[in-house]
């Protein structure tokens, strides 16, 4: 009645995981309102690095003082079946009000903000204001030897201003991630 | 309202503690499992000045939540757990995951340290709600004494409604003392959760249209169903009996369908039974209830049930479309939503192809008759599978409440006891506690004091919360221990076999304890069954005798655990006691995991 022993190969299967294989990825922009109470931000951040999803930027800040909300955007990638498990996740939240998923619900408008740090002299110099001219970005400071840029747009276009810049002096960037909302008149 | 302590008759002004101990008799609590230290000592105080809240002093704070946990399972209600700062908060974790991944509704309030030393690395000082945030359904710490009797109402809510679950409420210790006017909170509701609980009436069309169109479905069904409640269950089968749908359940939802109903196919998943992993496979139209597609039921998702529509009710959004894309996902709580579905089928006067279902019952009726579960008991060794069968005979009749740990008997239990009703059956699905079944059976002893209560046990797992025997012979509790003593960690022996080449690494149970004499030591019973001669009279003796009782059933050593489905492997390519391999399948072979 015992089976016969130890005759299975002992090799380690591979893990394969084909819903997570399946599709192509895609790149989403989830606004997402919350209450605005302590700790909030580590549990949407907790989701993310528990359950394996990728952030690729993610703002936050709260929006309705009185009513102690905040809006989180965050920018995020996976296949459409990793996606809807992101925005349930993120819904079965206690904390999280509502969650919208920008890129699918209709065209919306998407900002970063950068501040740009160039250090130069002369020739260097005068080209670096040029291209921040028509990229429409501010000096927001400058020295003798140095400007610091500001600059809001799409993120495309921030990351062709700053290659832009990296051939005229670039010393340092700090960048938002977008903030982003949806076009028209209605709210979330 | 309540007057704890009796003072304060006009303006309710307490101190934290009072207004804890306060909202919790509001909310109905009657026990709390828990274990004292410095920075609940306060709560302590009170519980020791009021009379309508009994304290279960446990041996261990995993003890206390898993106890909480088979205190909600048997009855429905949400089990209340209190432990100290630091370590007691993190003995704890062990039993909220596994509160929080088998959805039962634990709340535990745990002590901190004062307001003013948080962050400062104060003795017992530990980031309860930072280590808690990925094992609970929601935390708190309570910074202002007023607003605890809001926070311990709100945390019921969370924890009960919805998918139910674990809650944290971390409370300094000096806000157990600090005074304020207790305000009975409203309603408890919450601003931003609000679980949807019924379907649309378009869904339930849609459910209904599937169903009557479906020439095999079957019903597979889970621990939401229990969750829902008793009347959940009724509908489940209400639902079955009038289709003749075939029901398979998880492990979590055993005792939801009737395992004496002759629709039932008995559980599916790694160690299903041949019907249902087969059913499942090559059903036209599955209605899953409550359950989660979890990978020990699925083994392999692109394999799994692979000509099915899948129909899927679940309370929580998330986990539909999870692990398997369905057809149909439904949110909403399973016992009303099977209603729905109830009523629906009754007004459209639905049913089945008549003859379709004919063929299907036949079909299953060929698969039934491998008789999956056969063992032969005819040595002079127990069998465990036989020790499962006669413990389930010889207690038919008392309506027994089974607890387990975790392991082949685990699984055993699973296949051999029959459970006819819900909240008879507590064990750790999700998780895999080892050391559950004995303090859940205490849980639930505590809730009925005169059922009988067994957990069944691996001589491996009962010695990781065994310190519990203290827990029962203080409060009187006549839990029963049916230890399957195989001398190995059974599973972990049996995957060595089946994957390692049968290399025992560190999985014989080596300097083991005489059961018999531990308990003893404690003040119990002990009984010895070392032949399958004694194996009635043993099982008898436990039944007949008072208080708490140990069983040292010693069972073949090397048997396993059948039939078994291996990871990677699809439904149909399960395993039988007696065979190596029903596929020659290379790859599969090589996919046990
Ligand atoms: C806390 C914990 N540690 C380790 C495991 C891994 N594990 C699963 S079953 C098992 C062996 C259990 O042995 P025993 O209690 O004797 O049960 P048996 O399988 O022999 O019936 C182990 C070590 C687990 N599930 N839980
Ligand atoms: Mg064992």
């Amino acid at each position: 009645m015992f089976m016969q022993r130890g005759t299975l190969t002992n090799k380690v299967y591979k893990e394969t995981d084909p819903m997570k294989e399946k599709g192509d990825i895609r790149t989403h922009t989830i606004s997402v309102i919350v209450d605005n109470e302590a700790g909030v931000l580590a549990r949407v951040i907790g989701l993310f690095s528990g359950r394996g999803y990728n952030i690729e930027s993610l703002t936050v800040a709260q929006v309705e003082s009185d009513e102690h909300r905040s809006r989180i955007t965050v920018v995020t990638t996976g296949t459409l079946m990793v996606i809807e498990q992101i925005k349930a996740q993120l819904d079965r939240l206690v904390a999280v009000d509502r969650v919208a998923d920008l890129t699918i619900e209709g065209p919306y408008v998407a900002r970063d903000l950068a501040l740009v740090k160039v250090s130069g002299i002369g020739e260097m110099r005068v080209e670096a204001m040029r291209v921040a001219d028509v990229f429409r970005a501010r000096a927001v400071d400058s020295s003798l030897s140095s400007f610091i840029f500001e600059l809001t747009g799409a993120a495309d276009k921030i990351d062709a201003f700053i290659e832009q810049m990296k051939g005229l002096g670039l010393v340092e960037v700090a960048r938002t991630g977008a903030v982003a909302l949806s076009r028209g008149s209605d709210g979330l | 309202m309540t007057d704890i302590g009796g003072k304060n008759k006009v303006a309710p002004k307490m101190n934290g503690a009072q207004m804890i101990l306060q909202a919790l008799t509001e909310l109905g609590v009657e026990v709390i499992f828990g274990y004292p230290g410095g920075a609940v000592l306060p709560i302590y105080d009170e519980i020791y000045r009021q009379d309508k809240i009994r304290h279960i002093l446990v041996r261990h704070e995993q003890a206390a939540v898993h106890a909480a946990e088979g205190y909600a399972r048997s009855t429905g209600k949400p089990g209340v757990v209190l432990v100290t700062s630091g370590p007691g908060a993190t003995n704890a974790v062990t039993g909220l995951t596994d509160a929080m991944l088998d959805s039962i509704p634990v709340i535990c309030l745990t002590g901190q340290v004062p307001r003013h030393l948080i962050g400062n690395d104060a003795f017992q000082e530990a980031d309860t709600v930072g280590i808690t945030r990925p094992c609970t359904k929601h935390n708190y710490l309570v910074k202002e004494t007023a607003l605890l009797p809001q926070v311990v109402y709100e945390a019921f809510y969370v924890a009960t409604t919805g998918r139910p679950g674990p809650v944290v409420i971390d409370i300094p210790k000096d806000v157990q003392v600090e005074q304020a006017v207790y305000k009975v909170p409203q309603k408890a509701e919450h601003r931003t959760y609000r679980p949807r609980t019924i379907a649309n009436e378009i869904e339930i069309e849609q459910i209904v249209e599937l169903l009557m169109s479906a020439k095999r479905p079957i019903i597979y069904s889970g621990g939401g169903v229990i969750n829902a409640g008793p009347e959940a269950s009724k509908a489940l089968t209400e639902l079955a009996h009038m289709t003749n749908i075939p029901v398979t359940s998880t492990l979590m939802g055993l005792g939801a369908f009737a395992d004496s109903d002759k629709q039932w196919l008995g559980m599916l998943g790694m160690h299903g039974t041949w019907e249902a992993n087969h059913a499942m496979h090559d059903c036209d139209v599955m209605l899953a209830v409550g359950a989660r597609f979890d990978d020990r039921i699925t083994s392999r998702v692109d394999k799994f049930s692979p000509n099915s529509t899948k129909i899927q009710i679940d309370i929580d959004l998330s986990s539909i479309n999870k692990n398997v894309q369905v057809d149909l996902g439904v949110v909403g709580d399973a016992g009303i939503v099977l209603k729905q579905i109830i009523a629906a089928w009754k007004a459209n006067k639905a049913s089945l192809n008549a003859a379709a279902m004919d063929q299907w019952w036949q079909q299953i009726d060929i698969w039934r008759a491998r008789d999956c579960l056969a063992y032969s008991q005819n040595s002079d060794v127990v069998m465990p599978q036989h020790s499962i069968k006669r413990l389930f005979e010889m207690t038919r009749g008392l309506d027994p409440i089974i607890a387990t740990e975790v392991g082949q008997h685990q699984m055993w239990a699973a296949q051999y006891f029959g459970f006819d009703d819900p909240n008879r059956w507590l064990t750790s699905g999700g998780l895999g506690t080892m050391g559950y079944g004995l303090p859940a059976a205490i849980g639930a002893q505590i809730a009925f004091p005169d059922k009988l209560v067994i957990d069944i046990a691996g001589e491996a797992s009962i010695q990781m919360n065994i310190q519990e025997l203290g827990t029962a012979i203080q409060h009187r509790l006549p839990v029963k221990v049916f230890i399957l003593n195989n001398e190995y960690m059974g599973m972990v022996r049996q995957w060595q076999e089946l994957t390692f080449e049968g290399r025992y690494s560190s999985s014989y149970s080596d300097a083991l304890p005489d059961f018999v004499k531990l308990v003893e030591a404690y003040g119990g019973t002990g009984i010895r069954i070392s032949h399958i001669d004694e194996l009635d009279a043993g099982i008898q003796r436990m039944i007949d005798t008072p208080g708490l009782v140990v069983v040292d059933c010693q069972v073949a050593k090397l048997e396993n655990c059948f039939p078994m489905v291996p990871a990677g492997a699809a439904h149909n390519e399960m395993m039988l006691a007696g065979d190596i391999r029903k596929t020659a399948d290379d790859e599969i072979s090589q996919a046990v995991v």
